[in-house]
């Protein structure tokens, strides 16, 4: 009894031992290129809120650790991405994250220019509903696009809203909810960003750093 | 029919994974409602069970009946992570838009059924044929099932196309009728049911028609009755 026990313990085991090896050496030979796709993707989504011509830094390289559960709507810490031109720190672009979607949390990023206004505003993720919600995503529609070029003047600006509410912003037919919490959202990154405008530039800690 | 003809049929119609032993629907029915989605489902399915059924074949002398389950789940899980880590590095769209339906492949229960069904009972040339074959019969569902629903939902085909296929694939996409409110309904997973249930009703009535034209009528092995009664 003993006997076959240990012995399927051990076939159990050399055919883990196997398996995980196999795994290890298709992990070793794909992981340069699933990081230089992580990065190129990236880059593709940085290019879209913040025009390229506009800074000469390794953007992708310059990212800063970002925490606010008040602004940036995530006791996560999110990246936040710092353009220079020459030593000029010229754009930012902030990962942020919409608590209160329809259905969960929206992930944004929104790109800043150093005079406070916005260059572009993209969906990163979300799980609003298909045909209603998803309207959020530059590939269903333009509506992502009317933040570009707005700037917020005080804290209560009160035409950061949709326009059912009193704001700027057009809402979805069906669907208010959703473009509610992106405005929000996206006014949040706006405060943010002037609050701490200093400390983006500054911090010389690194995403990734402990 | 010689053995290979008997696994297609088999695969393809008898036995078909997606319509007659509907194994696997929670894939089938989640990634199934844009084109490019099901045929990379179907690509990294076939490309699981080939692996899995071969490797089985290869060593099922190796293995004890009384743990055989555990090391199948062990061979099929290092295979969809291997190819989850591929599509990551080659196809990154895919990889994202597939999101979590990839690394639970392991789930589908066509794999490991046709691991203990098939690879465990026979060499390796078939068992790979098996796989194939099978994981093809699935993908057609897929397919299938894919192209009605981003017909009905979307008005388009192949939306989305160069997420698998590259850049060049962007010309695939196919606009048969501009609509501007998506049909909500068939986009979400209970049209899908019904869509599935659909060409299930379809694969029946016509059933009795292909079964006539591919299978050979059967030969009875029973000697026939001699009728001694008198009447």
């Amino acid at each position: 009894m003993n006997k076959i026990i240990s012995k399927n313990g051990l076939i159990l085991a050399t055919f883990a031992l196997m398996v995980t090896s196999i795994v290890a050496v298709t992990q070793y030979l794909t992981k340069e290129k699933i990081a230089q796709q992580e990065q190129k993707q990236l880059l593709k989504t940085l290019d879209q809120v913040i025009d390229r011509a506009s800074y000469d830094n390794k953007l992708f390289m310059h990212c800063v650790p970002t925490q606010s559960l008040q602004f940036l709507g995530s006791k996560k810490t999110q990246r936040a991405f710092i353009a220079f031109k020459g030593d000029k720190p010229v754009a930012v672009a902030l990962e942020t994250t919409a608590p209160n979607g329809y259905n969960g949390n929206i992930n944004l990023i929104v790109g800043i220019n150093f005079n406070g206004i916005i260059t572009g505003v993209r969906t990163l993720s979300h799980q609003e509903t298909p045909g209603l919600g998803d309207k959020i995503e530059l590939k269903k529609s333009d509506w992502i696009h009317s933040f570009t070029s707005h700037s917020i003047q005080d804290h209560k600006d009160a035409t950061w809203q949709v326009k059912k509410d009193g704001g700027q912003f057009d809402q979805f037919t069906g669907a208010t909810i959703t473009p509610r919490a992106v405005v929000n959202a996206v006014k949040n990154s706006l405060i943010y960003f002037q609050l701490n405008k200093k400390m983006l530039t500054t911090q010389t800690q690194r995403c990734g750093d402990k | 029919m010689n053995r290979y003809a008997e696994l297609t049929w088999q695969g393809l119609w008898k036995n078909n994974p997606g319509l007659v032993q509907l194994l696997g629907l929670c894939p089938l029915l989640a990634v199934t409602s844009t084109l490019t989605n099901a045929l990379g489902m179907g690509i990294a399915t076939i490309a699981v069970m080939v692996g899995s059924n071969g490797t089985i074949s290869l060593v099922r002398q190796w293995i004890p009946k009384e743990i055989r389950i555990p090391i199948f789940v062990m061979i099929i899980a290092g295979f969809v992570t291997c190819v989850q880590l591929l599509f990551n590095a080659y196809a990154y769209g895919l990889y994202q838009s597939l999101g979590i339906f990839l690394p639970l492949i392991v789930t589908n229960c066509i794999i490991i059924g046709r691991a203990e069904a098939y690879a465990s009972k026979n060499t390796l040339l078939p068992s790979i044929y098996d796989g194939f074959i099978m994981g093809l019969g699935f993908t057609i569902v897929l397919l299938l099932l894919g192209s009605v629903r981003e017909f009905l939902g979307q008005g388009t085909l192949f939306d989305g196309a160069h997420l698998l296929l590259g850049d060049w694939a962007t010309v695939l996409r196919i606009e048969i009728v501009k609509i501007d409110q998506s049909f909500l309904f068939i986009m979400l997973p209970p049209g899908a049911f019904v869509v599935l249930g659909f060409i299930i009703a379809l694969k029946n009535a016509l059933n009795s028609k292909v079964e006539s034209v591919f299978e050979p009528p059967v030969e009875s092995e029973k000697p026939q009755r001699v009728r001694v009664s008198k009447s």
